[in-house]
């Protein structure tokens, strides 16, 4: 067993348990969300002690040599000191410039960073209120191309960031945001690969970054990009990417509807089970999924089976936050 | 110094080669798939090239309690025989699709054979 000391308390850690788990057994209010390493909400830093390096795993070297961890991947094997991270080090200001519905349940947030964000179209960000709220959001802008960062937020039933974004937020607010983080990018120096691109929901923000990330850099194989929704309303942005296939004869956008009722130029079905019907063969492919987990690791899986390499297919669950059994008060 | 059988099939790069083709196969078997169905599969296929590097020869830290210890679930679940020959069957087509020769082919199966008991926990 080792001891965990924040705050000036020290904590047990039992084995086996991570510091995250330990941490909230005992009382402590830690932000965190995914519980999968993958969100960087729970980052600590370690101020004595070293952690095991899959706590340090995908975290920037810069990030890694001031002792930040993830603290619900870290299985410590011996008694650290850690701290909360020091804002300055990790969040930049960003102020709201634009809000805009895309559905009825999209809401799109432009914003303009105080100071420049060095990321790849399709990498995602944790968006955070004054309060200390925060989330996980993809980004849908690409560098090269637009001057702000692009959000899509769904609204999700007691939602407690998304609800305050569509229904409080306004432009001017000033917001805090980490990143870039996440590996679901495109990779410049193969432009005849094929590139295959399945989301639902507001999965289409990193996937629409991407293929514009992509055709902008030149790409000449084809880019099949399906987006997928129960409802019609929730295929946003489809004249905006009828344009873009319009204008690119590599680029086909291919939206699906999985609800009961179908709608003029739609494909019947689950985006993922439509685009694997149309590709039986993805050997030499390059994979990206964006979305709900089930539908991401299913495809993922799907795809290695239709022959896609494990390290061609790039994977984005948007795991959500709230997965506490009780609220929080 | 005689070279070793990891050598001689092409080492690491050979593991990497047969890693993708052999975990495919298996898990697109529906006689053993839902042994291998794990929703992590970058770490379902790090237990792969474990066990092939171990297979080709290579430098491993297997040992024979690792081994029953990490397939005692997998028994309780129903693990058998004619699932363990399932596996060597993809593991022999996997060595054959990339070609290596008869002999080295001979000494991996081997190598995988000598598992068996510890696999099942006889």
């Amino acid at each position: 067993m080792a001891e965990v000391a924040f705050g000036g308390v020290t904590y047990d850690c039992r084995d086996g348990e991570t510091v995250l788990e330990a941490l909230l057994r005992q009382g402590v209010d830690l932000p965190f969300s995914c519980r999968v390493g993958l969100c960087l909400t729970c980052l600590l830093r370690a101020e004595t002690g070293s952690v095991p390096a899959e706590a340090q795993e995908g975290l920037k070297e810069t990030l890694r040599l001031q002792g930040y961890f993830l603290a619900c991947q870290c299985r410590p094997g011996r008694n650290l000191k850690v701290a909360p991270p020091e804002d300055a080090a990790i969040f930049g200001r960003v102020k709201v410039v634009a809000l805009d519905r895309l559905a009825p349940q999209v809401c799109r947030v432009m914003l303009e960073p105080a100071n420049p964000l060095y990321y790849r179209a399709g990498q995602f960000v944790n968006l955070r209120r004054q309060d200390g709220l925060g989330r996980s959001y993809s980004l849908a802008s690409v560098p090269r191309l637009d001057c702000h960062l692009e959000l899509h937020v769904k609204r999700l039933p007691g939602g407690q960031m998304s609800n305050w974004i569509f229904d409080e937020l306004e432009t001017g607010a000033a917001l805090d945001v980490q990143g870039p983080n996440g590996a679901c990018y495109y990779v410049p120096g193969r432009p005849e690969q094929s590139l295959l691109l399945i989301g639902n929901g507001t999965g289409l923000a990193p996937l629409m970054g991407i293929a514009r990330d992509a055709l902008s850099d030149g790409h000449t194989g084809p880019i099949q990009l399906y987006h997928g929704s129960r409802h019609a309303a929730g295929l946003y942005l489809r004249a905006e990417l009828e344009a873009l296939a319009a204008r690119h004869d590599n680029f086909d956008y291919v939206p699906c509807l999985s609800g009961p009722a179908n709608a003029d130029g739609c494909r019947a079905g689950r985006a993922d089970a439509v685009a694997f019907s149309d590709h039986t063969k993805l050997a030499g492919w390059r994979v990206f999924l964006c979305g709900y987990p089930p539908m991401v690791h299913g495809a993922k899986k799907l795809a290695y089976l239709a022959g896609a390499a494990l390290d061609d297919i790039q994977a984005d669950p948007f795991e959500l936050r709230d997965l506490r059994r009780e609220p929080r008060d | 110094m005689t070279t070793s059988l990891f050598e001689k099939i092409g080492g690491e790069a050979a593991v990497n080669a047969a890693v993708d083709l052999f975990y495919r196969k298996v898990l697109a078997d529906p006689q053993i798939n839902e042994f291998f169905d794990d929703t992590d599969m970058d770490a379902q296929r790090g237990k792969q090239k474990a066990f092939l590097t171990m297979a080709f020869g290579g430098p491993n830290d297997y040992t024979g309690k690792d081994l029953r210890s990490a397939h005692a679930p997998l028994v309780a679940k129903g693990l058998n025989d004619s699932h363990f020959g399932a596996v060597a069957g993809h593991l022999k087509s996997t060595l054959d699709e990339l070609g290596v020769p008869v002999e080295l082919a001979q000494e991996v199966m081997t190598i995988a054979a000598s598992t068996h008991d510890d696999v099942l926990n006889l």
